[in-house]
């Protein structure tokens, strides 16, 4: 089965960090990614740029809004994903639980439905 | 009569079979569903040829044969269905499967630690274990919750459908994160007993169904995991407070406290085993909150008279269960410890820095413990806001008479010209 791993935390404090601290992050990032990968459980992931960038579209009846910002104010936001396979949500959560992310923020596991026929 | 023994024998069967059935489907859904199907087979031929000798294994013949129609008929077809199907071979005995026989306990074990895995919330781990593992039926799980029977049954079609469509394996978690599952497991066994022991229904009765479904749960744990000791000292304390339940609720319903109730009604064979199994437990040298609460359970239960119990051993047990569980409630019990053990001032200090504590507000038993203390110190008026918070408070049938009976009590015993600890009720003289 397909997982993604979202990963959200507070921008806040991650802006906070001294460029020290964001070398140990990435560094610890990449380990994770290529540990992922060598188990070959990776199929994508990508670190988001911060919400200040997000643009959020909605169209209604043909018209479409388009404003500043992400979907909505949240005390943490999305800052990243991985999408995974493994057997079962047991092994998703282990992976889940060994990302750096998980340490300063939460990482919600939603599996993915298989392709709709 | 035979429909009963049928409903025994399905009793007793059933959490095996559907454990068996959901390792060879990997389907709570379809396991549930083909073990019906087969009960409902069994229900029309066995009054007709008889019980069979092994109703277990007949059951998960069948049942596996009902799974695998049920699936054709879906029209998938997984490699496990080159089975026959259940209608070639109609009502006959069926010969014993090794493989179905073998690993059966471990099936259990699975099915236990699967419905309590900590992706499901913890109602809905409570309602698929006594559906699961102790065969009740929607309607008896509905009382548990006192809720009505949809939605309990909407609870359990959730419970399966995220079992299924989040992928959590049919497995015993792995070494690493099985202590903290473990101790999910046991959290939801002393729930589901904490409410037929607590608990009651409409008719103010005491539900003794449930504690007794705990106990088969816990009896389970210790059997499927002997090394594990904490589970050994949750069965322990769970044996140690069922041993009271016929001295617990007096005849008006109302709730006997500990210190009135009649020891001679204690069941002397349970506190032996639960008091043997605590022993047994403790030489371990593993301990843990479940057999501290245990040993608590046990100084009491070892008591022939309630002037008899040691306080300060008692007191000195809450403080180390504080160490474990440093929560508002069990600081509540240690205060009501400490006051029987050095005096209800020392007591009613520390119950007083508890009542700003968020937890507690609207906690009934923090007046009522309040009130007990005030009593026993002469402090009557206070004693009466007091037992009036908690009445305030209060929703369970059988405590509410206790506390009536108590405020009762104290106008009577002003009126006596006493102010001491109450004699216990002698009949005859209750109202009503």
């Amino acid at each position: 089965m397909q997982y993604i791993l979202l990963i959200y935390g507070d921008e806040r404090q991650w802006a906070k960090l001294s460029p020290a601290e964001m070398d140990k992050m990435y560094a610890a990032f990449m380990q994770y990614s290529k540990a992922l990968a060598d188990a070959g459980v990776m199929r994508a992931g990508s670190e988001l740029k911060p919400t200040s960038s997000a643009t959020t579209v909605r169209s209604r009846n043909g018209k479409v809004t388009t404003v500043d910002g992400p979907f909505a104010e949240t005390k943490e936001q999305l800052g990243g994903f991985y999408i995974i396979e493994t057997p079962n949500l047991e092994k998703a959560l282990e992976w889940a639980a060994k990302c750096p992310g998980a340490q300063m923020g939460s990482l919600e596991v939603r599996p993915l439905p298989p392709p709709h026929s | 009569m035979l429909d009963h023994l049928i409903d025994q024998v399905f009793r007793r069967e059933n959490g095996r079979v559907l454990a068996t059935l959901i390792r060879a489907t990997r389907d709570f859904e379809l396991a549930e569903d083909a073990l019906q199907e087969a009960c409902a087979r069994a229900a029309s031929t066995w009054p007709r040829d008889g019980l069979p000798q092994r109703p277990g294994a007949w059951l998960t013949t069948v049942a596996r044969r009902c799974a695998v129609d049920l699936v054709r008929r879906r029209q998938a077809s997984p490699s496990w269905t080159s089975e026959p199907s259940a209608e070639e071979v109609p009502g006959a005995e069926t010969e014993e499967d090794p493989a179905l026989i073998s690993g059966v306990e471990d099936d259990r074990l699975r099915l236990l630690f699967t419905c309590c895995h900590p992706a499901l919330a913890q109602p809905a781990q409570v309602a698929l274990a006594l559906r699961t593992l102790c065969g009740l039926a929607t309607r008896e799980i509905a009382r548990a919750f006192v809720e009505p029977e949809a939605t309990t049954a909407q609870r359990l079609v959730r419970a399966k459908r995220k079992i299924r469509d989040a992928g959590i394996p049919y497995e015993v978690p792995r070494p690493d994160v099985f202590p903290e599952r473990l101790e999910a497991v046991e959290a939801v066994v002393y729930l589901v007993f904490n409410e037929g022991y607590a608990s009651t229904d409409a008719q103010g009765l005491v539900r003794p169904d449930l504690s007794a479904e705990a106990i088969r749960l816990g009896r389970l744990l210790v059997e499927l995991l002997p090394d594990e000791v904490e589970a050994q000292g949750l069965l322990a304390l769970m044996l140690l407070h069922d041993a009271r339940r016929e001295a617990r609720l007096g005849p008006d319903g109302a709730l006997i406290s500990l210190e009135e109730q009649d020891r001679a009604l204690w069941d002397a064979a349970l506190i032996r085993e639960g008091t043997s199994l605590l022993d047994a437990a403790v030489a371990a040298r593993r301990p843990g909150p479940y057999q501290v609460q245990a040993a608590i359970a046990a100084l009491h239960a070892g008591a022939r008279r309630a002037e008899e119990t040691d306080w300060v051993q008692i007191s000195a047990l809450y403080s180390a269960l504080l160490r474990y569980l440093p929560t508002p409630v069990v600081e509540l019990n240690a205060a009501a410890a400490l006051a029987m053990a050095q005096g209800p001032e020392e007591g009613l200090r520390w119950m007083d820095c508890l009542s700003s504590r968020a937890e507690l507000q609207g906690y009934h038993l923090l007046p009522a413990a309040r009130a007990d203390l005030l009593r026993r110190a002469g402090r009557k008026e206070e004693a009466r806001l007091a037992y009036a918070a908690a009445l305030a408070l209060v929703r369970n049938p059988a405590e509410r008479r206790y506390l009536e009976r108590r405020l009762l009590a104290l106008d009577a015993a002003e009126a006596r010209g006493q102010s001491e600890v109450l004699p216990p009720e002698t009949p005859g003289t209750s109202p009503g």
